[in-house]
């Protein structure tokens, strides 16, 4: 269990944690334990907020949260298994920036990102993106100094130890190394979210 | 079937009711009527349950024509002078229109939203669970148009109890709120500059955020970058420029700027009627904890 719980507002609390593995870990407690009276989780990259159901859930949720046992990953949760391959056309803008900074050639940055599996780690930004982590240490790059004004919808980019895919046409900072057709956000789908924390997902060049 | 037939909108009609909870993790923030209290006093006031959705009319100039029966509707916050062809009903107050009559809003006294309730909730069609426009991420019933016919839904089962409810005008000039103080007090120098201005509410404000305008807060670690954390309506963001950000229903579900507080639960949908200009008084609920205080001192 994370040691600081902070009070955000009088009906939600913020939890702290050391990483992103811990993040993870804590979100999947969370998602087991149901606790009554919480209506929302939101994994980030240091922090999980509860958002409850009102003001009268703090207290308690908090008694609660003392007792919730929270499993540490470990290597037997990591059998390899893949639940979306995403097809990527590497063609992006910042491909050859990005060969550049990791002092890998192109086709080296090609196959950093699609040997290791990625982990959806959590959302925000826009409805359907997720960060993912777990990636090839090797491709961590900052994001661009000039941000573009437009970003299109499957661009497939890398920014800091995250890799992400943007789910609409958007503004955007990321290092660009490719496209895919695969539809990030749908809301007429029952699931509408391609990607869902927890998920792993491979990409793959076509 | 009875349906309600929008003749005119206004500055920004949108049908809103308590939101999509539990969506947060794939980025979809709750959203849901800007002033929860006012909408659900509309919606009791027709014997509604308090899910039912009901038009948020944005600064008034809203006028719709009933058609396929009679119905019973309310309006609720901002007090916009409601009639039927001509003749004043007075907010807060149930009133049946007939098959044919028409509903004018004129402009609101104070406050900035109305909540126009009819019995049996508007019932168009939801979007992931809700009948809420969100206006960052365009889900949901898109804002009303002059020709938009709304249907409208069967009656819950109970009755109208009360003809009127006894409500307080919304104030005019000063509007004050409480905030919980943090989660990232301790990223200022002086956290308490935040109680001790008055801050003027501006024009550039939505159902994202609402800006206010005073002596800028000071950040304590201007190079230091906040990794993004998740965000909730009421939350007190301070960009770079020290100006703070109170968030609203609309909120982006994560924000990388840090939250000096977060406006009380009750208070939160006070925020909703402040208007460009008008001034903003905040309040800490309790006393901050000094930064680098040792636990247990």
């Amino acid at each position: 269990m994370s040691n600081v719980i902070r009070d955000y507002g009088d009906r939600a609390l913020l939890l702290e944690c050391e990483s992103t593995d811990e993040v993870l870990a804590l979100t999947a407690a969370l998602n087991e334990a149901q606790i009554p009276g919480v209506l929302d989780i939101v994994p980030a990259s240091r922090t999980v907020l509860l958002e409850l159901a009102g003001p009268r859930d703090q207290a308690p949720t908090r008694q609660r949260l003392a007792w919730l046992q929270v499993e540490a990953a470990t290597a037997a949760d990591d059998d390899g298994h893949i639940d979306v391959v995403v097809d990527v056309v590497y063609d992006g803008a910042d491909l050859a920036d990005v060969a550049e900074l990791t002092g890998l050639d192109v086709p080296g940055v090609v196959e950093a990102h699609t040997a290791t599996p990625w982990r959806c780690g959590f959302g925000g930004f826009a409805p359907g993106f997720t960060y993912l982590v777990g990636g090839d240490p090797r491709l961590a790059v900052p994001r661009r100094s000039e941000p573009r004004t437009k970003v299109p919808a499957g661009a497939v980019g890398l920014a800091g130890e995250f890799s992400g895919i943007y789910p609409r046409q958007s503004p955007g900072g990321w290092q660009l190394i490719g496209h895919t057709d695969a539809v990030l956000w749908d809301v007429d789908r029952p699931q509408p979210a391609l990607l869902m924390p927890g998920m792993r997902v491979q990409f793959r060049a076509v | 079937m009875i349906t309600l037939e929008v003749l005119r909108t206004g500055p920004l009609a949108l049908v809103e009711d308590l939101g999509r909870p539990g969506l947060a993790h794939v980025g979809v923030t709750r959203s849901g009527a800007a002033d929860r209290w006012s909408h659900r006093m509309a919606n009791r006031l027709v014997a509604n349950p308090d899910d039912r959705a009901t038009v948020e009319v944005t600064f008034g100039g809203f006028t719709a024509r009933v058609r396929g029966g009679n119905v019973d509707v309310a309006v609720t916050g901002a007090d916009v002078d409601p009639s039927v062809s001509g003749i004043p009903f007075g907010i807060n107050s149930i009133y049946r229109i007939h098959d044919g009559e028409v509903l004018s809003l004129g402009a609101p006294h104070s406050g900035v939203r109305s909540y126009l309730a009819v019995r049996g909730g508007i019932a168009v069609d939801a979007v992931l669970g809700s009948r809420s426009y969100d206006v960052m991420s365009a889900i949901g019933p898109r804002p009303l148009q002059a020709g938009d016919i709304l249907p409208v839904g069967p009656n819950a089962g109970g009755y109208p109890e009360l003809d009127q409810a006894p409500v307080a005008a919304i104030a005019e000039n000063l509007i004050e709120l409480q905030v919980v103080p943090g989660p990232r007090d301790d990223w200022f120098t002086d956290p308490d500059t935040l109680v001790h201005t008055d801050w003027v509410a501006s024009d550039r404000s939505d159902r994202v955020g609402m800006r206010l305008e005073g002596r800028p807060l000071t950040h304590r670690w201007p190079d230091r970058q906040l990794p993004s954390e998740g965000a909730t309506r009421g939350a007190i963001q301070v960009p770079p420029n020290g100006q703070p950000v109170i968030l609203g229903p609309d909120h982006p579900v994560t924000g990388g700027y840090p939250v000096i507080g977060v406006v009380t639960d009750a208070d939160a949908d006070k925020v909703a009627q402040i208007r460009p200009g008008q001034t903003v008084r905040l309040h800490w609920t309790r006393p901050r904890i000094a930064a680098g205080r040792p636990a247990g001192w």
